[in-house]
Parts: structure tokens; C-alpha cells; sequence
């Protein structure tokens, strides 16, 4: 554990980092990084506490996306309602799969939401409103509050962001930290101790669903908004597949593991975009690179190293 | 009594035969899942990636040594086959320990590895593979293509000599034995471990089996696994992984589900399969020939 003034010094840096940001890197990268970042915490909230793999997240992610860009470009609406009708659609979607997923535990409800998500996906070939294979292009940016604030510059907008982040992120602390978190904690270390106890499990499986559903549809509603369309990729297997990769390199179970999981991965496809499908073989070596030997993330790792070096005299611990 | 609800009964037999063809590559697929997860406790997500090296391997073998079909037949799913049995000893042993969660996670990746890289060689648009039996009989209500029709009772004879080699023979009973109780059978003095990679080998070549007999139906490309693994793990998920016979019923019973799909409403054909999967963990969650655990 850091001692009070380090973990002080740290958050201070961090918030310097995040205000300064977009005056030396390009704020859609740092606006988009931000968004998949939301959307690993949202995914992490599922695997990491109430311990649900959810391999469908990106259904909510992607429709919420379309949500948003249907309603502010075809009924042309303030964009705080797209937000809130991407929030909205997710967090609906996910009250309905997630009622049928959580009748089944461990490997199967990984494939029920994965199934889901493809079945989602395939929905969004034939309707009308998704513009199938072509996306839902064009949506503009308008400004927000009534005209209050700006949109158009990206460095504006890059604030705007951060504060839907932290305010996710923030969402999601307060969650893991309320009663309600160490219930799920309860159930998911012992599911059958916690019914003993009179907690309905079910209920507080379904409640984590609905809620990192609806913030991945924050996520994917302020992607939209930032990129201005919303396409197929978004609700593809794939993307599913990214988001778990991005919590599993942070760490899994840490609350910072995912933000940073999902800016390495980010920057990695930024730089790694000309060289085509050497993207996916390259994500998948790190799949395996990490199951294989780096369970715990960089952050889970990082901490790991950090006490084995504030604590020099402890008994070192055998090899497991 | 067709023309009387509208549809000319070409179609429907033609839809109902396209229907049962997938029902057949579902079945062998999900065949191979069920015994590689009962042993392994690994659901397989490299299976479309190894369904396709299978088509690959055939078309290969044609290509570049003139092997026709039927030597390919045999030659495709032991090579790939191997190929898995060097992946269950490099990796897949090291995690049986773990949560399912990671053997699911370590072959998503091996599957973006591998597609990733055959895309790479040989890119995405896909080649054909010569039709080895061209072809066909008229049955007077429908055109049979001969390939087609062998395919289908193929596929049949596969998942039969699975299911009886599983529940009927000596090395059967000992594979059921060790997915029950591993420590007890290895006291026996069987060699569990060398069981374990053999399933696996097993399961692989089954699928491989699959992408041979689908090279010359569909194009041979990377990704013709990767969206069929996915509705595969629901038609796992409706039939539940317990009992052999059931995952080979399902796979058949689903295929013809979205063969007439598509003859009576088909812009749902795509997503039917999924929809049944909702009502079965409405009614039954544990799958229609699953047991609760």
C-alpha cells in the first residue's frame, strides 16, 4: 500500500496529466481512449466484483452508439438526449439479456452474452435505422446546454469527456464501495453463503448487469458523439473481445487496471493500424501472453512489485 | 397442399436440405466442443479457427501435392489434429487448474492468432475448392446435388461413430471415466494426462473433419469459422454439454429450424437460432439435455 502523501502526490500528477493532456497530445485519441476506458470499467464492474464474464458487452457499447446517433441526426434532438437515450437502450438491453444470462453460471454465461451480442449484431445488418454495413455516418456535433458549451473544438469537447469519465468512473466507485458492492463481492466469492444469508443473488446480478450495461452505453454514446457516427465494429465479436483484453491487461478486480489497460491498448492499434491483420494476431499473442503468465495485469502486477519493495525484510513468499 | 400456403415445394426441400447441411456442420462442431470440454473443462474457442484449417489443409494439399478430396478426407484432420495436441502440450495443460474463464480467453486468442495470420497469407475473399462429386439426382419435388447429400450422411456417420466410440467402446469408457473422476482412474494406472491430449487431438480433427467436407460447399477462407463458433456455443448452450446424442439432435434440429426460417420469414433466419436460445433458458436453463450442476 502507498503511504497517504504518495497516493496524494500521485493523484495530483494524474490530475495535472488529465487537464493538460490535450495541449500535447491529439484530443480525439485522448477522447476516444477515454470512452474505451469507460467502457473496460464497465465491463471490469461485471467480471472483477460480481465475478460475471460477460463476451457480449460490445451489444451495449455499439447500440447505444446507434441510439445516439438516431436520435440526434434522424429526429434531430439535443445531443444530452442521445446520451441519455444511449444510456436508456443499454441499460433496457441489458435488463433483458441479462434476466436470461444469469440463469446460467461460469463458462455458459460467457457464451449466452456472446451469443446475444452476435444476435444483436446480426439485427444491425437488416435494420433500417443502423445504415447496415454502411454505419450511421455524419451525425453532428451540437453544442451542449442549450448553446453553452461549444463542441466543435476538440479541446473543449475533450473536457466535456473527461467529465462523463469521471463521472462514470466515479459512479463505479461508489458503487464497489456501497453495501450493495460488498453483497456482490459476497456472492461472488461464495454464491451459496450469500443465499444462506438471505441475499437473492439473482438480484444483485442482475442489478450489476443493468448497471455496467447502461455505463457501457455511456461509453458508447459519447464515442459517438465524439467521432460522430456509429458502425458495425462497435457491436462486432471483436470489439467484445477488445474490451475484455483491455480489463485483462490493466488487471482484473482493480479499479484502476481497466483505464489503463485500454489506453495501452488504444495507443497499440494507433500505431499499429497500417499493418492491416498483424492488429487481431498481435491481440491475440497478448491473450495469450497474459493467461499464460501475467494474470494479474499491469496494475496487479505493479502492486504487487510495489510491496515487495516498500516491504524489503518481509519472508519472501514461496513460488506458487 | 405447398402451392396452397404459397410456397412451391422446390423451395421449401431446398431450404430444407440447406438447413439440415449446417445442422450437420453444428452437430459435428458442437460434438467436438462437448467431449473437448468434458474432458479438458475448456470450452474450445479455436474451433472455428481449427474448422477452418481443416478446409485449408484440403485445399492445400490439392493445390500445391495434386492430394485429391478423399486422401484429404483422412490426411487434413490428423495434420491438424497434431496441430492441436502440440497446442494442448505447449499450452493448454498449463491451465486446467485455473478458472474456465482463462482457457476460454487463451483460445479466443489462439483464434485471433491463428485467423489473423492465415488472413495475412492468403487474405479474406476466399478460394474455391472443386466440387469432388458434381452432379445430382432429380427426385421429382426437389434437385439433389449428390456432394450435398453425402455431406449430409457424412456427417451422420461421424457423429455416430463418435457417439459410439464414446458410450460403447473400452477407451470410451475410459475417457468417461477420467471426465468423472480423474484421480481414481489414474490410480488404475492410466495414463490421464496422454487421455487428456488425445481428446483434445480428437476434438480438433473432428472439426477439421467438418472444414474438409465444407471446403468444397463453401469458399475456403480465414474467417469461415469465426462467425459459425458463435452460433455454435448456442446451439451448446440449447442443448447443453452433458450427453453426446443430444449435442448431435440439436445440431441437426437447429439447422433444419433455420432452413425453414428461411423459407417462411427470412430476414429472422439469421437470429432464429438465438431466439430459440432465449426460450430454452426461459423454460429449461440448463439445456435441453443438460443436467444442472
Amino acid at each position: 500500500m502507498m503511504s497517504p502523501s504518495q497516493r496524494m502526490i500521485v493523484a495530483v500528477a494524474v490530475a495535472v496529466l488529465a487537464l493538460a493532456a490535450p495541449w500535447f497530445a491529439y484530443p480525439v485519441f485522448l477522447m476516444t481512449a477515454l470512452c474505451f476506458a469507460l467502457f473496460a470499467c464497465a465491463f471490469n464492474l461485471l467480471l472483477g466484483y460480481a465475478g460475471l464474464m460477460s463476451f457480449g458487452h460490445a451489444m451495449f457499447f455499439g447500440m447505444a452508439g446507434y441510439f445516439y446517433g438516431h436520435v440526434v441526426k434522424a429526429w434531430d434532438m439535443p445531443p444530452e438526449l442521445g446520451l441519455l437515450a444511449g444510456v436508456g437502450g443499454a441499460a433496457l438491453l441489458g435488463l433483458v439479456t441479462g434476466a436470461l444470462a444469469i440463469r446460467r453460471q461460469g463458462i455458459y454465461f460467457a457464451m449466452i452474452t456472446l451469443a446475444f451480442a452476435q444476435m444483436v449484431y446480426f439485427f444491425c445488418i437488416q435494420a433500417p435505422f443502423t445504415h447496415g454495413e454502411d454505419g450511421l455516418q455524419g451525425i453532428v456535433r451540437k453544442p451542449l446546454l442549450g448553446g453553452l458549451i461549444p463542441t466543435k473544438d476538440d479541446r473543449v469537447l475533450y473536457y466535456v469527456v473527461l467529465a462523463i469519465f469521471l463521472f462514470g468512473y466515479g459512479a463505479i466507485y461508489r458503487f464497489i464501495h456501497s453495501p450493495f458492492g460488498q453483497v456482490l463481492k459476497a456472492i461472488r466469492d461464495n454464491e451459496q453463503r450469500a443465499l444462506s444469508l438471505g441475499y437473492e443473488a439473482d438480484r444483485y446480478k442482475l442489478l450489476a448487469f443493468v448497471l455496467s450495461a447502461a455505463l457501457a452505453g455511456l461509453a458508447g454514446a459519447t464515442k459517438a458523439m465524439v467521432l460522430q457516427f456509429a458502425t458495425l465494429t462497435d457491436v462486432s465479436a471483436a470489439m467484445s473481445g477488445e474490451v475484455v483484453l483491455m480489463a485483462l491487461v490493466g488487471g482484473l478486480g482493480t479499479i484502476i487496471g481497466p483505464v489503463i489497460g485500454a489506453f495501452i491498448i488504444i495507443t497499440m492499434q494507433n500505431y499499429l493500424a497500417a499493418t492491416g491483420e498483424f492488429v487481431l494476431v498481435i491481440q491475440g499473442l497478448i491473450f495469450v501472453v497474459i493467461v499464460m503468465a501475467f494474470r494479474k495485469g499491469v496494475v496487479g502486477e505493479f502492486s504487487e512489485w510495489w510491496k515487495r519493495r516498500s516491504e524489503p525484510r518481509a519472508q519472501p513468499k514461496a513460488a506458487d | 397442399m405447398f402451392e396452397l400456403i404459397g410456397i412451391p415445394p422446390q423451395a421449401l426441400f431446398g431450404q430444407l436440405l440447406l438447413g439440415l447441411i449446417n445442422g450437420a456442420f453444428y452437430a459435428m462442431l458442437s460434438l467436438g466442443l462437448a467431449v473437448i470440454f468434458g474432458m479438458l473443462n475448456v470450452i474450445n474457442f479455436t474451433h472455428g479457427a481449427q474448422y477452418m484449417m481443416g478446409a485449408f489443409a484440403a485445399w492445400l494439399l490439392l493445390g500445391i501435392l495434386d492430394i485429391p478430396f478423399w486422401v484429404s478426407l483422412v490426411l487434413a484432420p490428423i495434420i491438424v489434429g497434431l496441430f492441436g495436441v502440440v497446442l494442448e502440450r505447449l499450452l493448454l495443460k498449463r491451465i486446467y487448474h485455473l478458472d474456465h474463464l482463462y482457457g476460454f480467453l487463451l483460445t479466443f486468442g489462439l483464434a485471433l492468432v491463428i485467423e489473423g495470420l492465415f488472413q495475412w497469407k492468403w487474405g479474406s475473399s476466399g478460394a474455391p475448392y472443386p466440387n469432388p462429386i458434381p452432379g445430382g439426382y432429380n427426385l421429382g419435388f426437389m434437385f439433389l446435388p449428390t456432394y450435398r447429400g453425402f455431406v449430409v450422411l457424412a456427417a451422420l456417420v461421424i457423429c455416430l461413430a463418435t457417439w459410439y466410440g464414446i458410450e460403447r467402446t473400452k477407451l470410451g469408457a475410459y475417457l468417461r471415466a477420467a471426465t468423472e473422476n480423474p484421480t481414481l482412474v489414474r490410480a488404475f494406472g492410466i495414463n490421464v494426462p496422454r487421455l487428456i491430449t488425445l481428446t483434445y487431438g480428437l476434438g480438433v480433427g473432428l472439426a477439421a473433419l467438418a472444414g474438409v467436407l465444407a471446403a468444397p460447399i463453401q469458399q475456403v477462407s480465414a474467417l469461415m469459422g469465426t462467425n459459425l463458433v458463435l452460433v455454435v456455443f448456442a446451439v451448446v448452450v440449447i442443448g447443453g454439454m452433458g450427453s453426446i446424442m443430444g449435442s448431435i439432435v440439436t445440431g441437426f434440429g437447429l439447422g433444419l429450424i433455420e432452413g425453414l426460417t428461411k423459407v417462411f420469414y427470412p430476414p429472422a433466419s439469421n437470429t432464429v437460432i438465438f431466439v430459440v436460445m432465449a426460450l430454452v433458458l426461459l423454460i429449461k436453463p440448463a439445456g435441453l439435455f443438460g443436467q444442472t450442476k
